[in-house]
């Protein structure tokens, strides 16, 4: 067979990583307890005719949705930063980075659209609302990110799907300045409401339960990303040791003078 | 520079010259075309007060599908008999390369857009208001399109799913392009009351950066 060692173990999990995901489990567990459970639902009085208005029960999603979609910037961003590290050094741990940050990013946007479209059904009255500038932008963005797994996953040669991934992911990120700065820019053509974070106009349980939320998917990010990263890391290193063994086979061969097997012909 | 533009001209004109012997584009991609228009009107029941309407729109998702085509043409012609690799040795700069390809493209396109304009006229009844406008959205559409579907397509190129892989990594790309000309195509044919001129700055911009950014990354794409 071959010298060549595995340098690292056969399991993402590490005694860190195993602490990490309990907590993050516990924590998401708390998490829809206060959401689903412990929080208020969204009930004012209208102030002319005294009827119920608000959100309702819906504005629970709210706490899953918003902390979702601010850390599918967070692991785009990251896949973007990653990419262009990976243009300039040429490393593997840049490549694979890039790689993990744009999955897990892909399944929190998409998140970020279901758990979405289910919360405007209530409120907005609709599943999708064709106006609304943020939804196009954050669909294109899953969209685009969509593309670029699947061209990650066509292309076998670990080189260029690094290079092409990371021209993708560059040119994909711009979109997300739109997202982000579309409520701002667009104020008329959106149903999303401002950022009201910044003047804290939300109070007690509701802000604790969202803050909890941040925290929870931060860690969610986190724990995916690690596993995600390692897997990754495994597959170059195995992809790199089938080739090792290849080679070693054919200088075996050649060494033993059987030339048809070492140029890869039936003997 | 004079010799970049002659290299990026020595590239297109290989590229038109093996469609004007070929003909893919002309016997397929054109037809198509039309026959796209013609969909669009058994979908919509051929109601010509619909048509006329969505005009703009049909008009320009017609021109993201045939520029689809075109595209993969372009990519496949480098494929056969290690082409690309020719292209690679011959010394010309990647950024060249990547405009003369993607000015073949762009003609080729735009003799897309004229045919199709003639479509939507003859079988939607459209009316062009401003042809200026008309004319002006046609070619910064088609740079745009070109540009980044050069890019895209070589991005694609050489992987044995190229066919389906490029419509889902070019086509959300492509959607600022889709937007922007359908609403100054509402303008030009009096689909709508939109400023179509303040449209086609978005398209001027991006044209302008695909065309930079196209010629930046190709270089590093062919050289792989």
């Amino acid at each position: 067979m071959t010298e060549t060692m595995v340098t690292t173990g056969t399991t993402t999990g590490s005694g860190g990583s195993r602490v990490l995901g309990a907590v993050t489990l516990l924590g998401l567990a708390t998490l829809l307890l206060f959401a689903f459970g412990l929080t208020e639902p969204d009930v004012r009085l209208h102030p002319t005719t005294g009827e119920e208005i608000g959100q309702f029960d819906a504005v629970r999603l709210l706490y899953l949705h918003v902390p979702l979609a601010v850390f599918t910037y967070v692991a785009f961003v990251l896949c973007a930063v990653a990419s262009a590290g990976y243009l300039v050094r040429r490393t593997p741990w840049f490549d694979t980075m890039a790689h993990a940050a744009a999955e897990v990013g892909t399944v929190f946007c998409g998140l970020v659209l279901v758990t979405g479209s289910i919360w405007g059904r209530p409120v907005w009255n609709t599943w999708w609302e064709w106006g609304d500038v943020r939804l196009m932008t954050t669909l294109v963005l899953f969209l685009m990110f969509a593309g670029y797994l699947a061209l990650r996953r066509a292309t076998v040669d670990p080189r260029a799907a690094a290079l092409r991934g990371a021209v993708v992911a560059l040119v994909a990120v711009l979109d997300l300045p739109l997202v982000n700065r579309s409520v701002e820019w667009w104020e008329n053509r959106t149903l999303h409401q401002k950022s009201t974070l910044g003047e804290l106009k939300i109070q007690d349980l509701t802000l604790f339960t969202l803050m909890l939320g941040f925290l929870v998917f931060g860690l969610v990010l986190a724990w995916l990303l690690l596993h995600r990263f390692r897997v990754g890391w495994l597959e170059r290193e195995d992809a790199e040791l089938g080739v090792a063994t290849a080679i070693a086979e054919r200088r075996a061969a050649i060494d033993g003078g059987d030339v048809d097997a070492a140029v890869g012909e039936d003997a | 520079m004079s010799r970049f533009l002659a290299d990026a001209r020595l590239v297109a004109a290989k590229d038109l010259r093996i469609e004007a012997r070929s003909r893919v584009v002309l016997n397929q991609v054109a037809p198509f075309a039309l026959l796209v228009l013609v969909l669009f009107g058994f979908a919509l029941d051929a109601d010509q007060r619909t048509l006329r309407a969505f005009a703009p729109g049909l008009f320009w998702v017609a021109v993201l599908l045939c520029a689809l085509l075109a595209i993969q043409r372009s990519v496949s012609v480098e494929q056969a008999d290690g082409a690309l690799s020719g292209l690679r040795l011959s010394g010309m700069s990647p950024a060249a390369l990547f405009v003369g390809k993607a000015s073949a493209v762009f003609v080729q396109l735009v003799v897309l857009e004229v045919l199709l304009t003639a479509g939507i006229i003859v079988l939607y009844g459209s009316e062009v208001d401003q042809p200026l406008l008309v004319f002006a959205t046609g070619l910064l559409a088609a740079v745009a399109v070109a540009c980044t579907g050069t890019l895209y397509g070589a991005l694609a190129s050489g992987l044995g799913v190229r066919e389906t892989l490029l419509p889902i990594l070019l086509l959300p790309v492509l959607a600022p392009v889709l937007i922007g000309a359908t609403r100054a195509f509402d303008d030009a044919l009096g689909s709508a009351a939109v400023d179509g001129w303040s449209w086609l700055g978005l398209l001027a911009v991006f044209a302008v950066v695909a065309t930079a950014g196209g010629a930046l990354a190709f270089g590093a794409l062919v050289e792989e």
